[in-house]
């Protein structure tokens, strides 16, 4: 099994703490782990994305031209990475700000509303744990109890007191993820 | 035990740097190498095996520190990305001609000038033939995991202690930046002997003065060291080349790259191997001294080499002194900091195939 993932928004969505406790998560169930930033410029105040993959292989290549999956958390990102996305693989996006929404017939598409789901929780950065549940919901390629020692790892200590929202995040994303289209 | 941890490239180097018992780190900040100061800024390894870690005013200044810590045979080491590296050249040359060991590490952004921070392979001359002035060879090592970002840090100080030699780590942005699982070595002590043959400790009744020079008027003298230096490089060609092969048993076509640009041109073996074409990969782990024969001995057997680095075209000159024109030489790679996929180099293979 191997998992190739994009994740895409803006900087300060946590896409990159997204993709790193997806890759610890990995670690934690003996699999191989790639995790490659879009660094620079880029972070501040523009798009942020990273490249995951999970592997029962040893990991060649770190940069990637298609993906399995691509988590779409912005408009720019839609655009840019639509077309990037293995057919039948999978498309996951949050639908805030989302004005052009995916067209491609031939792939899997889920909306995540977490903008929207994390205001109505205590904190509103559990926005990247419910797209992180709504992804682990369709893809199950990670146990949640990994998850959970994923996040420890990545979490410094003193702010393990947030583990148990981030948990309840995601677990909220399992249940609201909505399968939108079926690839033909 | 050795123990687990997923990080950057640049972390394992800092991290692998305070566990080879390094004795001391000088550095100024540059993207996107700038993981490797943070992390053993942060790490305080003064307080767990007492190495000193300093951010120097320039990186002139660091690898001046680096000449006089290394004459005191102390093992240490700088890091810094290309433009950085570039300021570093007057030092390192004077190193290289003090026959003093050291480790340089090298995370390539694109150039020329100041460029971009984003990654690239283009100092692989600079690295190879001699950045600096004079006739002088470094060891250079290509990482070309965050594994062996921690491993080569280790085999650096080996390598350079063994030739009293400076040692350059040869990686770039992707490397640097990206996060792998690695398993970390040991810590080994710091050294507790410095030979007395040569290393500055202050002399002793029992023998003559150890002076530390790159400096002889006399020509005679200079030509004698030199030979003694290319001597040593022999030696090395002869006894350090380190390789991995991947698929080359019964390939036809061989790409030859290091670094990222393997781990892509990895991608790009399976990727050709599942269209049926007979691709493998030849990643040179020691870029000096180079895999000359290795690469000599498959020109007799396959049908062509495509060497593929992100830049212009550099190491293809190697590969193709290699190969002397028993089968065709290309070069592949995006560069200016443009990483290419593993869908462009199977793209470019495919067309040299139907073209040749």
């Amino acid at each position: 099994m191997t998992e190739e993932i994009i994740i895409a928004g803006f900087g300060g969505q946590g896409v990159l703490s997204m993709g790193k406790i997806l890759a610890y998560s990995g670690i934690m169930q003996n699999m191989e782990v790639s995790w490659m930033p879009s660094y620079g410029p880029e972070m501040r105040g523009g798009t942020a994305n990273v490249t995951v993959i999970l592997s029962e292989e040893k990991v060649s290549s770190p940069i990637l031209h298609d993906f399995d999956t691509a988590i779409i958390l912005n408009q720019q990102s839609m655009d840019k990475f639509e077309q990037s996305v293995k057919s039948g693989g999978l498309l996951l996006y949050d639908g805030n700000g989302i004005t052009r929404h995916p067209e491609r017939k031939d792939i899997n598409v889920f909306r995540i509303d977490a903008a929207e789901e994390s205001s109505k929780m205590s904190s509103t950065k559990t926005f990247n744990m419910i797209v992180l549940g709504a992804f682990l919901k369709i893809k199950p390629i990670v146990e949640l109890e990994n998850v959970i020692a994923g996040l420890k790892k990545s979490l410094p200590k003193r702010h393990h007191h947030l583990i148990a929202v981030n948990e309840e995040g995601i677990k909220r994303g399992m249940q609201v993820v909505r399968e939108l289209q079926k690839a033909k | 035990m050795s123990e687990l941890k997923l990080m950057k490239g640049n972390e394992a180097v800092a991290e692998a740097a305070i566990r080879a018992g390094a004795d001391a780190y000088f550095g100024y900040p540059i993207t996107p190498q700038s993981e490797v100061l943070e992390y053993l800024m942060s790490e305080q390894p003064e307080k767990r095996t007492g190495m000193i870690v300093l951010q120097a005013e320039s990186e002139v200044a660091a690898i001046n520190m680096v000449y006089g810590a290394a004459g005191t045979g102390k093992r240490v080491m700088t890091s810094s990305s290309s433009p950085g590296i570039s300021l570093k050249q007057e030092g390192i040359s004077y190193i290289a001609g003090a026959e003093l060991p050291c480790l340089i590490v090298n995370v390539v952004r694109g150039g020329p000038g100041l460029g971009t921070i984003q990654p690239s392979q283009a100092d692989y001359f600079q690295s190879t033939k001699g950045g600096g002035h004079g006739d002088y060879r470094l060891i250079v090592l290509a990482p070309a995991s965050v594994q062996e970002m921690s491993d080569f840090v280790k085999l650096g100080f080996e390598l350079a202690f063994k030739y009293r030699n400076p040692v350059l780590m040869l990686s770039d942005g992707v490397i640097g930046q990206m996060m792998e699982k690695v398993e970390l070595f040991d810590q080994q002590p710091r050294l507790d002997y410095f030979d007395p043959a040569w290393t500055t400790t202050g002399k002793t009744d029992d023998r003559g003065r150890n002076i530390i020079t790159s400096l002889d008027l006399d020509p005679y003298l200079m030509e004698k060291h030199n030979q003694m230096l290319q001597a040593k490089y022999r030696k090395i060609e002869e006894l350090e080349v380190r390789v991995e092969e991947i698929m080359i048993e019964d390939a036809e076509y061989i790409f030859v790259a290091y670094g990222s640009s393997a781990r892509i041109s990895q991608k790009a073996v399976e990727l050709a191997r599942a269209k049926g074409i007979k691709a493998g990969l030849l990643r040179p782990k020691t870029l000096f001294p180079f895999p000359k024969r290795i690469i000599s001995e498959l020109a007799d057997r396959v049908k062509g080499f495509l060497s593929v680095e992100m830049s212009a075209g550099q190491m293809v000159e190697d590969v193709r002194l290699a190969v002397n024109g028993k089968v065709w030489v290309e070069h592949f790679g995006r560069y200016g900091g443009v990483v290419h996929s593993p869908n462009e180099v199977l793209d470019a293979l495919e067309n040299l195939i139907e073209k040749k």
